[in-house]
């Protein structure tokens, strides 16, 4: 018989009127922030909606014990349905509430403490209020609040309306039917089932399930045709990049593996261990650890929830860093952003986007809390902003990982036991793609499908600190990660070469009433799969129960070569693993490689180029990023060398990032990005190089080494059915093969998101065709690497590289609003040699700093370096090595493309006096000049090419605009204060 | 023998790792050990001469940084505490394990050595988790972990940092009665206001210790600098021979202080 069900209690915690309440002033900020005005104040609810068989009391003791803080908090205990009273002064009362079936991690802590108090609990639900003083209309605070404050995707927001909150989780376990698929025989209809379905198979991938599935005498279930969706999606097959593709006549049978994989495979360097199969790549790093690195994009998610998309994006990647050989330990993450201009105006936002800044701020936030709670810090990454991603942003997050020599190999056995790990499993991330009946639809409403995830990071780090130990104690044979395709495809990849069974009610569920469909296909977040011996078993399970982690058996690998569901009893999928792994059938695809740029500007000469350098360091592309970067812990797990900014008071960027992965060891590596998709709508071929060479420059510029760089690719751009979309990727993807074949610097990993387009009301806008290339280098003594911020004065300035007239896709034409037709092109010949003399004076230790030129080229650099210790720079621009007309390339005559150009393979050095002759020496066959010296005034000073003073600026003025342009917290939170000081008295 | 460190580990803990490699580079005997081990069987404090409680989030910190550590600590784990600490052991709390002890209000155990919570750390005044590099000088004189009037440079990384106690006369009871164990200054040793004080701490309180000077808790990580390459400026000067950061001082001294 089913016991009555607890009393439900609301328990809200405010701070104390006495004390500040951040939350509240936060909040205000946001809503000011959107121009909303009429407010005096608000002040934040915490609330809690407990279902507790022991009573008021015990909610009474829960609230003084547990939820408030027993300083600053008050708490109030009222029954479900009381309407919260508004305190005297405020005149409205904001509701934020998480709908049901969206996850809720904050509930997991206050179940601990319930339950250590000894109280028996029946369900926790958290949920946020605001109070707020002032004369602004509901209406206006309820828009305010859902562009501000929650999210209507994932949140029920209310002004002034009472709520219920159920915290008890429900569902019904009915009878199940197992359902058949009929796939029809016109063309037509056939693909109706797959646009009904939600599986994005094209016609000729249903056309070959059909004829499969007729072959057996049969129609597939809805289990199987998800379970061949997904395996043959896009995102788990790369059917666009590995497919054959006509390229104005140049022709690839499969893109990927003749060009990026082609190059790795020919360049056959020792230390690439296992490249492009596993869930990583691995290159080593000493004779007991390799290091692996992943790097994901997580757009689409990150555009309707930046908060929880961009959470689950860096839970994803690290899952796989955990689903590399045996189970690596991720030690460092990092994270590119590709945005919209933060400060557009909100008018212009198109209808279903979210204000760029919102989507920042959600973004950056949940990275934030996803990698610091797991204990990872994220120390390098970059922001580029560009208006055509407004709709659609780009969020990158990558992951380094430490995994031990002998744990790369891994391999499941007929009779390992199938065990799911994790979180429990519930609709997330199916959105409503199901082949369930209308009854079953009908069901699923009692339960929301969050569409919509919110990752819980410490659900993942129990498995991370349960896997690594079973790892070492030999407990699996093998282990992936639950991502796309849940376990759909995690038991699919692990079972190639062998078979499955797996028995799907088995798998802990969050609440009742899935299907198997659903159990089988869903992408809840915290899982990992592992295959275990018999003779482990038990061992295993009760690893992970100590650590409070669920491990459970669904399942047992055979020999069959089939994949076999059953749910109940009843065999409700049965598929042949060769079908499904290697049926796709392949098809052509054309591109065309379309030129572009626009006609080269004549600007004006620059009048004044000490405010032409300040606005440039104003502009969001060179901003500081350090709003974003304070908030990510960049030192946890005490790795830290060459942190994001360096020098006193962190005043300079840096230009990779240097860790130490092993506490006993100064071995470490030097971690780098390059991203520059303005490039690629002159030229996806120069982009693509480009990129490639600012990654590199990344990483030697700290010091790192040359012969042992690996590089990662991210490939993004709209869809490839355009041609010459998929044209500007073949471009790229060629000069990843040129790039890592002339450096001897192999990919080693690679991916791609191929679909991103915003449709408005005005057209569909498709985001520029971008590449990231991540590079990650050996610091044989991380005690010898190099930051970028100048030393002392009187050290002498090298220019290393050429410097060319090359404002194509530059930040200086970005300023004027030009696009330009001449691109930073790489010599891929003379990037070489000065890459390989760069590193031999690092070695050398030659150099006493270093900065590699990239957005804003000399100028920026130069200042940049200055920024730390109070010194300045005095240079000389007759004496850049500039292109003469051997390089086919006009002189320059212009100092402000001098100062300006983003020529690429440059970097500035600064050298010790007595070592000149040494440094000299070393680039001799390298074009390299001294420029000028550093100086002690804290000025940027330049001459020009007819030696009068072209440039004379203020150090610490740069500085303070390099560091406020882009800060978008700390000031608006502080006139928030101040108003609110003001609006008191 | 050397000193045995308990590394206290429960879910979210994430500096337990470099918090034990810091007590055995100064010579102990450092094991991380899960909580729901110790809740099991507290009598297995007994085999260690200190306790440690590093840096995280334990449980995930979504009701209030360290409380629910805390609320499992006071259940099961009172007495054992207190006995480790009058056999001469010592306590050190970092960053969320400082959030912990504070909780249990055992830091600074001023109207009750246990159980009773004087003082806070709430919510920094950005509403902000922050990463920087803070200057903190210790002022306690009875502080087994440091001398007072050392200025150290070391990092720091929370949302909820910012001291604050019940009321005024507590306040001045924690400060006259040499309870603070670190304040944030200014490089100079000058009054520090933001980002020098990155939360908004009355009077720049940045760590406590209590009245045997043995516990001790304290907002920024000295793990996270006891290398001299943890800096963010070492570039820009000679390496010390023995590689030593400024936050290896605690860690030398608390082992030193279990001799």
């Amino acid at each position: 018989m089913p016991s009555p069900s607890p009393a439900v209690f609301r328990i809200e915690v405010q701070v104390k009127p006495a004390f500040s309440d951040s939350r509240g002033n936060s909040a205000l900020a946001e809503l000011r922030g959107l121009g909303l005005a009429g407010l005096s104040n608000v002040r934040s609810v915490r609330g809690f909606a407990l279902a507790l068989p022991g009573g008021r009391a015990a909610a009474e003791r829960i609230a003084r014990e547990a939820l408030a803080d027993a300083v600053v908090d008050d708490a109030a205990v009222l029954d479900a349905d009381a309407r919260p009273q508004l305190p005297a002064g405020f005149a409205h009362r904001i509701d934020i509430v998480k709908r049901k079936g969206v996850m809720d991690p904050a509930a997991d802590g206050v179940l601990r403490a319930i339950m250590a108090l000894g109280e028996p609990v029946a369900g926790v639900r958290t949920y946020t209020a605001f109070l707020v003083a002032g004369t602004v209309s509901a209406d206006k605070l309820g828009d305010g609040a859902a562009r501000a404050l929650g999210n209507a995707a994932i949140e029920d927001i209310a002004v002034d309306q009472p709520h219920a909150i159920d915290p008890t989780t429900s569902g019904s376990t009915g009878a199940f039917t197992k359902v058949d698929v009929p796939l029809p025989m016109g063309d037509a209809e056939l693909l109706d089932v797959s646009k009904t379905g939600g599986l994005s198979l094209s016609l000729i991938e249903m056309q070959a399930i059909r004829k499969h599935f007729a072959e057996l005498g049969r129609a597939p279930t809805d289990v199987e045709l998800e379970t061949i969706a997904q395996t043959w999606s896009e995102h788990c097959k790369h059917k666009t990049l590995a497919g054959a593709v006509n390229c104005d006549g140049r022709r690839y049978d499969n893109l990927l593996k003749e060009t990026i994989f082609k190059a790795t495979k020919d360049l056959a360097r020792p230390w690439c261990i296992s490249v492009f199969k596993d869930n990583a790549g691995v290159i080593a790093f000493d004779d007991r650890h390799h290091v692996t690195f992943k790097v994901e994009t997580h757009n689409h998610p990150s555009a309707i929830e930046p908060y929880g998309g961009a959470g689950t994006g860096i839970g994803g990647v690290l899952r796989d860093t955990m689903g590399t050989g045996l189970g690596a330990k991720p030690i460092v993450s990092t994270d590119v952003f590709c945005f919209g201009p933060p400060d557009l105006p909100a008018s212009e936002v198109p209808a279903g986007a979210l204000h760029p800044r919102r989507v920042l701020k959600g973004v950056v936030a949940g990275v934030r809390d996803y990698g610091n709670r797991m204990g990872i810090p994220t120390a390098n990454g970059a922001l580029v902003f560009d208006r055509r991603f407004i709709g659609n942003p780009l969020v990158f997050c990558g992951s380094v990982g430490l995994l031990p020599a002998d744990k790369v190999e891994k391999a499941a056995r007929a009779g390992d036991r199938i065990v799911v790990v994790g979180g429990r499993t519930g609709r997330d991330g199916i959105h409503g793609a199901t082949f369930s009946s209308r009854e079953l639809h009908h069901e699923s409403e009692t339960l929301d499908s969050g569409a919509v995830q919110i990752g819980n990071a410490i659900q993942e780090k129990k498995v991370l600190d349960a896997q690594l130990q079973a790892r070492d104690l030999g407990l699996y044979t093998c282990v992936t990660d639950c991502g796309a395709g849940g376990l759909s495809s995690a038991v699919g990849e692990m079972a190639e070469g062998l078979g499955a069974v797996v028995d799907l009610e088995r798998v802990p569920l969050k609440y009742d009433g899935l299907t198997y469909a659903e159990i089988w296909i869903s992408e809840a977040q915290e899982r990992m799969v592992l295959s275990v011996a018999p003779e482990h078993e038990a061992q295993l399970l009760d690893l992970f129960r100590r650590e409070d982690v669920e491990a459970t058996v669904i399942g047992t690998f055979t020999t069959s070569g089939r994949l076999e569901l059953r749910y109940r009893g009843v065999e409700v999928g049965n598929l042949d693993l060769e079908f499904l792994h290697h049926g796709v059938p392949r098809v052509v695809r054309h591109a065309t490689v379309k030129p572009g740029g626009e006609p080269e500007p004549t600007l004006a000469d620059e009048v004044d180029l000490n405010a032409t350098l300040e606005r440039l360091f104003a502009q969001p592309d060179i901003a500081s990023k350090e709003w974003v970067v304070h908030q990510y812990d960049h030192e946890v797990q005490a790795g830290s060398v060459i942190k994001p900014f360096v020098g006193p008071g962190q005043k300079t960027p840096s230009d990779a990032a240097v860790v130490r992965p092993k506490l006993d060891s100064f071995r470490g590596i030097a971690i780098g990005n390059g991203i520059c998709p303005r490039v690629g709508d002159i030229d996806a071929y120069a982009m693509g190089l480009l990129a490639i060479d600012e990654a590199i420059r990344n990483v030697l510029a700290v010091g790192a080494r040359f012969d042992e760089c690996a590089l990662l690719d991210n490939f993004c751009s709209a869809s490839c059915e355009r041609p010459e979309v998929l044209g500007a990727v073949v471009r790229v993807a060629e000069a990843c093969r040129d790039a890592a074949l002339a450096w001897q610097t192999p990919f080693v990993s690679g991916k791609d998101s191929l679909n991103n387009e915003f449709r408005t009301q005005n057209g569909t806008v498709q985001i520029p065709t971008t590449i990231l290339i991540s590079s990650i280098a050996l610091v044989v003594d991380v005690r010898h690497a190099l930051s970028s911020d100048f030393k002392r004065a009187g050290n002498a300035i090298v220019l290393l590289g050429l410097t060319r007239p090359e404002l194509g896709g530059s930040a200086y034409y970005a300023m004027h609003g030009r696009l330009g037709r001449c691109p930073p092109r790489v010599d891929l010949v003379r990037a070489k040699a000065v890459f390989t003399a760069l590193a031999k004076l690092t070695s050398e230790r030659l150099v006493t700093s270093c900065h590699d030129l990239s957005d804003g080229g000399l100028a920026v650099a130069l200042a940049e370096m200055a920024f730390s210790r109070g010194l300045g720079v005095d240079v000389d621009l007759a004496k850049v090595p500039a292109a003469d007309g051997e390089e086919h390339a006009p002189s320059i005559e212009r100092d402000d493309v001098l100062l300006f150009s983003e020529s690429p393979t440059r970097f500035v050095l600064e050298i010790e006096p007595q070592r000149l002759r040494d440094v000299e020496r070393i680039l001799a066959d390298v074009p390299h000049a001294v420029i000028g010296t550093v100086t002690g005034d804290g000025r940027v000073r330049a001459r020009s090419l007819t030696g009068a003073r072209v440039l004379d600026a203020d150090v610490q003025h740069l500085a303070h605009v390099f560091h406020h342009s882009l800060d978008l917290g700390s000031a608006m939170a502080q006139d928030a204060l101040r108003g609110h000081d003001k609006d008191s008295r | 023998m050397k000193p045995r460190i308990l590394v206290l580990r429960a879910a979210g803990t994430n500096c337990d790792v470099e918090t034990a490699f810091a007590f055995e580079r100064y010579g102990a005997k450092a094991t991380a050990i899960h909580v729901n081990r110790l809740t099991e069987k507290p009598e297995l404090l007994a085999e260690f001469d200190g306790l440690a409680l590093p840096g995280g989030f334990s449980y995930g910190d979504d009701i209030a940084a360290g409380k629910v550590l805390a609320i499992e600590l006071l259940a099961r784990l009172r007495d054992p505490l207190l006995a480790l600490v009058d056999r001469g052991g010592i306590v050190l709390g970092i960053c969320n394990g400082f959030q912990t002890l504070v909780k249990t209000g055992l830091l600074p155990g001023i109207s009750a050595r246990i159980g009773a919570q004087d003082v806070t750390l709430a919510d920094n005044d950005s509403c902000r988790y922050e990463d920087r590099w803070v200057h903190i000088e210790s002022v306690s004189p009875r502080s087994v972990f440091i001398q007072p009037g050392q200025r150290l440079h070391v990092p720091l990384a929370h949302g909820e940092g910012k001291y604050v106690a019940k009321d005024a006369a507590t306040h001045k009871k924690i400060v006259d009665g040499g309870f603070v164990a670190f304040r944030y200054v200014t490089e100079d040793g000058g009054v520090a206001s933001y980002p020098e004080n990155p939360n908004g701490s009355i009077d720049g309180v940045a760590g406590l210790v209590d009245t045997t000077g043995r516990v001790m808790g304290l907002m920024p990580h000295p793990e996270r600098a006891m290398f001299a390459v943890h800096s963010p400026s070492w570039t820009g000067a000679a390496l010390r021979e023995d590689d030593e950061g400024a936050g290896a001082v605690i860690f030398k001294n608390a082992v030193q202080a279990l001799r």
